[in-house]
């Protein structure tokens, strides 16, 4: 029953939490925000005391189930681990394991270094919730882009708007290399040893260890009952289960309730914790009946849980045909001039989002988690390939520009590094500044009219003047005010010169409104 | 006034399901056969003729344009941007000559230089006698303005088309560019004129004449030296909405009633090219369709066109650039023979005319001779984009509309859709390299910054 009740809510979870980065649409992203905003270290980068205050009483009350509800990366071990099993026949698992409390609290506390010393790209890449967002950003959500696509041939066809076609491009080798490699680590590591990450290394998980030690239900054994047959301690994720001497290691105890349906003798249940020590408590009532229950409840936890595993282990093959098939066909250009690619300046300082107000407070928020990346509609997030800065988002013009009308990463940014700006406040924040430079000007090179940057403009900041001061006839150039550019990028996305646009973008550290 | 399209829009449960139904559609289509089509056959033998008066040539009113022929994907070869589909060609040629067509007008300039290779390979497999050839000394480029190119670029016609006369030869698109001054360049300097004079004399080219795009002054000044160089037609663009209003469309452009006036005035045959303008006077507005629908619901909208086109008794022939067989039958049809147009029905299609006025549509035919655009934006793609939205009265302009936001969505995937984001109009610099080029004599950097402006204007969801 507990079990079911945990499959369910982990479902619901891990769903609402996958779809928030593969949303092609966008149209789910409002609705599914606030499951990023629960997780642990982007609420606490928020300060998002809600969040903290239940996730810490709902530890306190019955120990780590975060771990196996709202973390998707938990959630994720567990499919991992469960996937290709049969119902019956679990992978067999080493049982218990002593806690090695040199490597949790060592990870620990280098994370938390890292995290107050502002080396993000550490502490992101230890954390489950970042870990988890980049892989799916990285290794999933183009699948989901290119099948995306797929429809959206289709609809077109169809002559239907509703599938609109969506770019998959990749955004950052490093951030991907790190992401894949997480994915092989964490998939060895959980089919054979379940949850050894969430026990031994995961800092997050360490944390909560602290309270969940304290919280006041959990699996208790039940001495009077105990065969000490092992299979509690077989079924253990997080191999915390000494069957032996009758302790469960409630800091590693994920509360997944699997071994409380796995005990044909019910020894082992969720008590309080005071329990516990009593060796020789009366045995439960009922006890006559206890073969029936206990297996109908593991039938019944076991079937939704293996059916979502098909249903998402279907969908991702369905993915991946619709990949091989090739459907992405490239249009013929017949009778079109060839358009060559933009290339990105070298930009002194980089450029992060309006609402991260400076480039300090970003880095020290940001968890590198992908999600601002994923929901970017305009192409313009990616993460940084700088070490200094390794997969926190930057901006780049080549593909698009900031456009005024959205403002979708800061109302999705879980951790508080883009905090929510509205449109008409992000029109008036000053993320950076154009440079011109005169050499790449098609005026100057090509010597014809342009005048395409200050065209689309939004905030007025580009003016057009004579190249020749005393000929009003002369061809026109550009003139930056920086004081009213905001550093959208508009000039730079739409200059004609390639590679290298002949305005760009130069980052602000503090960003300032005007 | 204008009909919504309750049918047009799909939700994304309703579009699965179409994409289901789909197959099981498309697999009873393939089975059933439909005998009772109101349309019908086109009857043979029944061509309506006209005689040039120059050499009693009878030539179809139905001219074949060899402009838009069709590619492998089965759109316009040129629209396609892939190679022209020939054996598609040669089943158009056969079907048109099988029911009397026998004027073929072709250019070396048509589909970026094919067009002549595939006429001569459809037509060689007929006999020369039972059809016309037309081509034309297309050099426009500057580069082929001396007399060695422009000889060159005459001869190589006669080898592409496998022939040793051509029957009509044309001067094309004079007036276009800077008028007067490039077509001195182009045929009166290098002495491309007199050259061609004295092939018509040596029987090589049975009729020339010339095309004409533009400036009138060019159109007046020839025609003013017709009695020196006897001109045997001559092609104009012509149709119910050029006739009284291509002034008004574009100041630059002459009203048709005068073109055409003036060449029945000195006696001179009319070919007339540009009878639907690309299409766009089949693809009109709703209500207009309804109104034409109305007097003749089994006629199509094409066909209004084309009848008022060939009506005019000093029309030799009626040129259209048929890419499919469906084009070709709806042509044939309303040529087999010609039904000419009342009077009161010409007043109807002037009223009509009038009515299209209201609508801002651009008038690009998609000829495309504005491209390449050196910075790679798809112009034709965007301008026909805009027009058929606004045809379609989904035009999305009112935002207190209920259906302000599916119109916006509608306007701006499709736009997606029909031009890739780089070859957009944000991307126009507004150079304006391409406006010289445009028969039409359109502002195309001042079209182009328009619809950008209202895809600006839809992006951030304002009215």
């Amino acid at each position: 029953m507990l079990k079911t009740i945990r499959i369910i809510l982990a479902a619901l979870f891990f769903l609402g939490v996958t779809a928030l980065f593969l949303d092609v649409s966008g149209a789910l992203r409002p609705w599914l925000g606030w499951t990023a905003k629960m997780q642990l270290l982007p609420a606490a980068f928020a300060l998002n005391a809600a969040a903290l205050t239940g996730i810490a009483l709902l530890t306190l009350l019955f120990g780590r189930v975060y771990c196996s509800v709202v973390c998707p990366l938990g959630v994720f071990q567990d499919i991992i681990s469960g996937a290709g099993a049969g119902n019956k026949k679990r992978r067999r698992r080493p049982g218990y394991v002593p806690e090695r409390r040199w490597l949790r609290y060592g990870v620990l506390a280098l994370f938390l270094a890292a995290a107050a010393l502002g080396a993000g790209s550490i502490a992101a890449l230890l954390e489950p919730y970042s870990a988890f967002g980049r892989m799916v950003s990285n290794l999933f959500a183009p699948l989901c882009g290119w099948g995306n696509n797929l429809l959206a041939a289709g609809a077109e066809k169809a002559g239907s708007c509703a599938f609109s076609e969506t770019s998959v491009w990749m955004r950052g080798w490093p951030t991907f290399a790190v992401s894949a490699l997480t994915f092989a680590a964490l998939a060895v590591l959980a089919r054979r040893h379940g949850r050894a990450y969430c026990g031994n290394i995961c800092p997050v998980g360490t944390l909560l260890g602290l309270l969940s030690r304290f919280s006041l239900f959990r699996p208790v054994v039940d001495p009077s009952l105990c065969r000490a047959c092992g299979i509690c301690a077989r079924q253990c994720k997080a191999a915390c289960i000494d069957f032996r001497n009758h302790r469960v290691d409630a800091s590693r105890c994920v509360a997944c309730m699997d071994c409380i349906g796995a005990c044909r003798e019910h020894a082992i249940r969720l008590r309080p914790f005071w329990k516990e020590a009593s060796a020789d408590a009366p045995p439960p009532e009922g006890n006559g009946n206890l073969r029936t229950p206990g297996t109908a409840a593991r039938g019944g936890a076991g079937c939704p849980a293996s059916a979502g595993r098909r249903n998402f282990l279907h969908s991702l093959a369905l993915m991946l045909g619709a990949t091989a098939a090739g459907a992405e066909a490239k249009k013929v250009d017949g009778g079109l001039a060839v358009i060559g690619e933009k290339k990105a300046p070298r930009r002194l300082t980089p450029l992060v989002p309006p609402g991260a107000h400076s480039l300090r407070d970003f880095a020290r928020h940001c968890t590198g988690c992908q999600l601002c990346v994923s929901a970017c509609p305009n192409d313009v997030l990616r993460p940084s390939s700088d070490w200094a800065r390794l997969m926190q988002p930057e901006m780049s013009y080549e593909r698009g520009y900031c456009r005024p009308e959205c403002i979708r990463c800061s109302q999705l940014c879980p951790s508080g590094a883009i905090l929510p700006v509205t449109v008409e406040t992000k029109s008036s924040i000053r993320i950076g500044r154009a440079v011109w430079v005169r050499e790449r000007c098609i005026p100057l090179r090509d010597g014809q009219a342009c005048g395409n940057c200050a065209r689309h403009c939004p905030s007025g900041a580009i003016l057009m003047t004579p190249v020749d001061p005393e000929n009003p006839e002369s061809l026109r150039v550009p003139v930056i005010n920086e004081e009213r550019c905001i550093g959208c990028g508009a000039c730079e996305n739409l200059c004609p010169a390639r590679p290298f646009s002949a305005i760009y973008v130069e980052g602000r550290e503090i960003h300032s409104a005007f | 006034m204008q009909s919504p399209h309750p049918e047009k829009e799909y939700s994304r449960r309703g579009f699965l399901k179409l994409m289901g139904a789909a197959g099981v559609v498309s697999g009873l289509a393939a089975c059933g056969k439909d005998g009772g089509s109101a349309a019908g056959e086109p009857s043979l033998g029944r061509m309506t003729y006209r005689t040039n008066p120059a050499s009693g040539d009878a030539v179809s009113l139905l001219g074949f344009g060899m402009m838009r022929l069709p590619s492998a994907s089965g759109r316009s070869a040129r629209e396609a941007g892939d190679e022209i589909d020939q054996e598609s060609v040669n089943r158009l040629v056969d079907y048109a000559i099988a029911h009397g067509v026998n004027y073929f007008d072709t250019s070396p300039a048509y589909c970026r230089g094919l067009s002549e290779r595939s006429t001569g390979i459809a037509l060689s497999r007929h006999p020369r006698r039972s059809y016309f050839l037309a081509t034309k000394l297309s050099n426009f480029a500057p580069s082929t303005w001396s007399r060695e190119a422009s000889e060159a670029m005459y001869r190589n016609s006669f080898r592409e088309l496998q022939t040793d006369r051509l029957d009509y030869l044309l001067l094309h698109g004079v007036g276009m560019g800077d008028g007067m001054a490039e077509f001195e360049e182009r045929y009166m300097k290098n002495g491309m004129l007199d050259f061609l004079l004295k092939e018509r004399e040596a029987g090589h080219i049975r009729h020339l004449g010339f095309s004409y795009h533009g400036d009138v002054k060019v159109f007046d000044w020839l025609l003013s030296r017709h009695g020196k160089y006897k001109w045997d037609f001559a092609q104009i663009q012509m149709n119910y909405l050029d006739w009284r209003y291509a002034k008004q469309i574009n100041p630059r452009n002459t009203n048709a009633e005068y073109l055409y006036g003036e060449l029945e005035k000195h006696g001179i045959p009319a070919v007339v090219m540009e009878p639907l303008l690309g299409g766009r006077l089949s693809k009109v507005p709703d209500n207009i369709v309804a109104r034409l629908k109305q007097r003749e619901p089994e006629r199509s909208t094409a066909s209004w066109a084309f009848r008022f086109a060939g009506s005019k008794p000093g029309v030799l022939t009626v040129l259209s650039g048929m890419t499919l067989m469906e084009h070709l039958q709806d042509n044939l049809r309303t040529y087999c023979p010609l039904k000419p147009l009342s009077g009161e029905e010409f007043a109807f299609l002037q009223e009509t005319a009038s009515l299209m006025m209201q609508y801002d549509t651009i008038p690009c035919n998609d000829c495309k001779y504005c491209m390449p655009c050196p910075y790679g934006v798809d112009i034709p793609a965007i301008l026909l984009h805009y027009n058929k939205c606004l045809n379609e009265g989904s035009l999305p302009e009112d935002a207190q509309n209920p259906r302000y936001r599916a119109a916006r969505r509608a306007y701006l995937v499709g736009y997606d859709r029909s031009v890739p984001k780089l070859r957009q109009a944000s991307h126009c610099i507004g150079c304006g390299q391409c406006s010289p080029h445009c028969p039409q004599r359109i502002d195309i950097p001042a079209q182009l910054h328009r619809v950008d402006r209202l895809v600006e204007t839809l992006k951030r969801g304002m009215p």
